[in-house]
């Protein structure tokens, strides 16, 4: 293989990686009963894609795979096989047949052909099976024509709705908010006796999309009760796009003798007819909106689609992925850039805001009223550098999605291998969390997922004794709160068992109160080594884990908690910092030094009178604060550091609030408020205790930015 | 060993910097150092032990600042406009030592290089590569990176735990 195709595999491993990914997540949300086109489509073109450009870079047994794969879907959708839940089955192992063949090639290692021998024999003979049962029985999709409009739904039957919505400045902030609005729906449709009132809208839409999807195009804008759509009439489909027909031509590349007939042929279905046919093919496809004789065409066997796509096995392909009318768009407005590229720039901003805050500093020196144009000019420079560095942050943001889309699968398999019955749930899975957490976070929440599974989901027969659904759910969460993301595993199964975890500690030694709090005894199941499944299975239970889990999520400066409900469940959450890179802060001073307090764990700040000040011998000082009573700590005992005040009532206090304690931590003073670029100290250092990073301030020095959860701890040690 | 070794089969001879701790002179693989700077005001780090003095921020980066005379008690442990920092690249991480002073550059060739004795020294031979003999002058040379990635510098996490 020359150079020049090397350098292109990268990007093929990781595209096809993505395919992969994205037809398995398709794959698990079809409703086998009624499978959606589009899906369908969107799976095809996956398969295709892969196809294409393993072909392209010679991998061959991937080609074979995805052929076979592909002559499958295409005649799923193209309604000649009905789908069965055997074939989604097939086409999920064929996926990870891919998966092993693709991971194979770019170790560069040869990979074991056998599975994937087996998988082209059992795609081959579903192929079969399907065609034979549905022959004869004609296509319905040859009603296709063409008309201009691009349609993303392929129902036969166009609907006609009544739309009425209310227009108000607090719905339509922007004016090119409604344009945006009814560009969506002349994206879906066509819009006609468009009426723009002072405060309303109504139009008359013809499309093919239900009314719930349609609802759907408005709920970002509006409430349903703002909005009326009325279906009055449906149409027969005598305009149907023939864009959903032209992708199932493309990429079929033919030996040149054939290409033109192939060409024409590409409005209609790709494959060959017989001569006789080929004229009455080639008059369908150009006369769009004819309805073809539906006897002509089921005497077309589904086999020949099979010789004419196997004419492409190892010719050069072009990537059809652009073509695909779904899929180019998102293609088009996205570009593949490596993270250390990212990276550098977040870094380079960062340093840009460091400048910006010294020249600032240095300018607050400076008297306001002779060089007003220096001042205004830094005013602009902070407003510019802080929104360059939000943006650029941005980029490094993914939706948390790409953890989530895994667990379908997942779940899927596990609860087959042990007989439950489970369905997932997930929420929230655009919200957007830092590149860096995606990849750290995705190993822990399968662990607490499969946990869930394993030990939480209870068999159906024991959840009917107990009055509940035999199918067990299991949630997953994602929701930005305050400065942090919150991702919850949830689970409706039996819950937690405090003796059985106590017997466990007692067992392991490790020593416990006699009226601990059930809050401090799920916390155990996170001590190494510990498991209270009664059975080891090779799903979970070995006692490896949740201590793992617990540890890695510590380690990006998250936090767990377990809530649980015998008999109803347990739920464990995880608490994420929204990115690694920037925080909210305040800075406090102790002696010369300058530390930074996330502002997420501050309540609040107080100078206390001396008599809220209260001794406890032995235990140190607590602070009377509207009926409570909280531990103080002294920063400069913690950190070892000489202060200004040692006297509680010379400094002030900041409430810090972490792990659901709250204490007052005692500094010399308040100096400000920053938002400040996290750099980790075990880049070229160590952790250490207390400190959870540094960052640079406006004056170039580094300051240490506190570690509140440390500090909390040591307020019970 | 390796080091030495390794390099000596490129060039049969290799470039060290060499620096001053009290009386001693000490000479490290140049390609190890990235740069040499003043000292300026650090930030202490909490509860370390006190050879660390603490983080600087270079260009961005948060790098830590070991003073060798501290940590091997030698020199004065003064600190002013003429105290040295060397800026190590090692092992994929930026440290700042302080020494005494920054000599020169020398070229060694192997035969100048003669392997340590087995003494007690200030340094623990282990890190020692050899010595060398440069103009009367005797040179310790020093295997720096695993120097600062050892247990004693308590720099690494795997050392420190």
């Amino acid at each position: 293989m020359s150079i020049d195709m090397s350098q292109f595999y990268q990007v093929f491993f990781e595209e096809s990686a993505e395919h992969l990914a994205s037809m398995e997540s398709l794959l698990l949300g079809l409703d086998l009963d009624a499978p959606d086109p589009d899906q369908l489509n969107a799976i095809f073109r996956s398969a295709h894609s892969i196809k294409g450009g393993s072909g392209t870079f010679g991998f061959t047994d991937m080609t074979e795979v995805t052929h076979i794969l592909e002559t499958l879907l295409d005649g799923i959708r193209k309604n000649e096989i009905k789908i069965t839940a055997d074939m989604v089955d097939a086409f999920l192992q064929a996926g990870d047949v891919l998966k092993g063949l693709l991971e194979a090639h770019q170790n560069g290692t040869i990979a074991d052909l056998a599975p994937s021998v087996e998988i082209r024999a059992r795609l081959e003979q579903l192929t079969a099976a399907g065609s034979q049962k549905t022959e004869g029985k004609g296509q319905k999709t040859e009603s296709a024509a063409a008309s201009g409009a691009t349609q993303t739904a392929a129902s036969s039957v166009q609907h006609i709705y009544q739309i009425k919505f209310a227009k108000s400045p607090a719905i339509f902030p922007k004016k090119t908010d409604l344009d945006t609005l009814l560009e969506d729906l002349s994206n879906i449709g066509k819009i006609e006796n468009k009426k723009i009132a002072a405060k309303s809208v109504a139009l008359t839409l013809i499309t093919y999309v239900s009314e719930e999807e349609l609802r759907e195009t408005f709920s970002f804008f509006l409430e349903p009760e703002q909005l009326t759509v009325t279906l009055i009439g449906e149409q027969k489909a005598e305009e149907k796009s023939a864009s959903s027909e032209d992708d199932l031509g493309y990429g079929f590349f033919v030996e040149p003798e054939t290409l033109k007939a192939e060409a024409e042929n590409a409005q209609g279905y790709g494959f060959f007819v017989e001569p006789e046919a080929l004229k009455a093919e080639v008059e369908n496809a150009q006369g769009y909106g004819f309805f073809v004789d539906v006897e002509k065409k089921a005497d077309e066997p589904a086999a020949p689609v099979a010789t004419a796509v196997q004419t492409e096995d190892g010719t050069p392909q072009r990537r059809a992925t652009d073509r695909a009318p779904a899929g180019g768009a998102a293609a088009e407005t996205s570009i593949r850039v490596s993270v250390e590229k990212v990276d550098q720039m977040i870094n380079l901003v960062g340093e840009l805001v460091i400048t910006q805050s010294m020249l600032a500093e240095t300018a607050s020196h400076l008297d306001p009223v002779l060089h007003e144009n220096l001042v205004n000019g830094l005013a602009q420079l902070e407003r510019n550098s802080r929104e360059l560095q939000e943006a650029v942050m941005s980029v490094r943001m993914m939706p948390i999605n790409f953890v989530f889309s895994r667990f379908p699968r997942l779940v899927r398999d596990l609860a087959a291998k042990l007989d439950k019955k489970v369905q997932l749930k997930m929420i929230g899975e655009g919200t957007e969390l830092d590149k860096g957490l995606i990849e750290k976070i995705s190993d822990p929440l399968t662990h607490l997922v499969r946990n869930s599974l394993d030990h939480g989901v209870e068999m159906p027969e024991e959840r009917i004794v107990k009055g509940k659904d035999p199918q067990g759910t299991i949630t997953l969460r994602a929701a930005h709160q305050g400065g942090n993301i919150v991702i919850q595993v949830i689970d409706d199964g039996a819950g937690l068992n405090r003796e059985r975890i106590l017997a466990k500690a007692k067992e392991k030694g490790i020593p416990f109160s006699d009226n601990i709090s059930d809050a401090d005894v799920w916390l155990m199941i996170f001590a190494p080594g510990f498991s209270t499944a009664a059975v080891i299975t090779d799903v979970s239970g070995r006692g490896v884990g949740m201590d793992v889990v617990k540890k890695n999520i510590e380690g990006i400066g998250g936090r767990v908690e377990i809530a649980s409900q015998s008999g109803q469940g347990s739920t464990v959450t995880i608490r994420l910092p929204l990115t690694l890179a920037i925080l909210d802060g305040l800075s406090i001073a102790v002696g010369d030094q300058l530390y930074i307090v996330p502002l997420s764990f501050i309540v609040e700040s107080l100078q206390p009178k001396a008599e809220d000040i209260k001794e406890i011998s032995g235990q140190g000082q607590v602070i009377h604060v509207r009926g409570e009573y909280l531990p103080v700590i002294a920063l400069h005992q913690v950190f070892n550091i000489t202060p200004r005040a040692t006297n509680p009532v010379e400094g002030i206090l900041v409430l810090l609030e972490a792990e659901g304690k709250k204490v007052a931590l005692f500094v010399d003073d308040l100096v400000g408020q920053h938002q400040v670029v996290i750099k980790s100290l075990e880049t070229n250092y160590r952790k250490v205790v207390g400190v959870s990073g540094a960052t640079i301030m406006g004056d170039g020095r580094v300051a240490m930015i506190m570690d509140v959860g440390a500090l909390v701890k040591f307020a019970q040690a | 060993m390796q080091i030495s070794e390794g390099q000596a089969a490129n060039s049969n001879s290799r470039e060290l910097l060499t620096f001053t701790l009290g009386k001693e002179e000490y000479g490290i693989d140049i390609l190890k150092v990235q740069e040499i700077r003043g000292y300026d005001a650090v930030t202490t780090i909490a509860n370390s032990p006190e050879f660390i003095k603490g983080v600087i921020n270079l260009r961005g980066i948060i790098v830590p600042i070991v003073d060798m005379r501290i940590k091997f008690n030698l020199g004065n442990v003064t600190y002013n406009e003429l105290t040295v920092v060397i800026i190590l690249n090692v092992a994929n991480r930026v440290i700042g030592i302080v020494v005494d002073g920054v000599s020169d550059v020398i070229t060694l060739t192997a035969e100048q290089l003669k392997p340590s004795p087995e003494f007690s020294a200030t340094l623990d031979t282990q890190y020692i590569t050899g010595l060398g003999t440069v103009d009367e002058r005797m040179i310790i040379v020093v295997d720096i990176e695993k120097l600062m990635t050892s247990r004693d510098m308590e720099l690494v996490e795997a050392a420190a735990a």
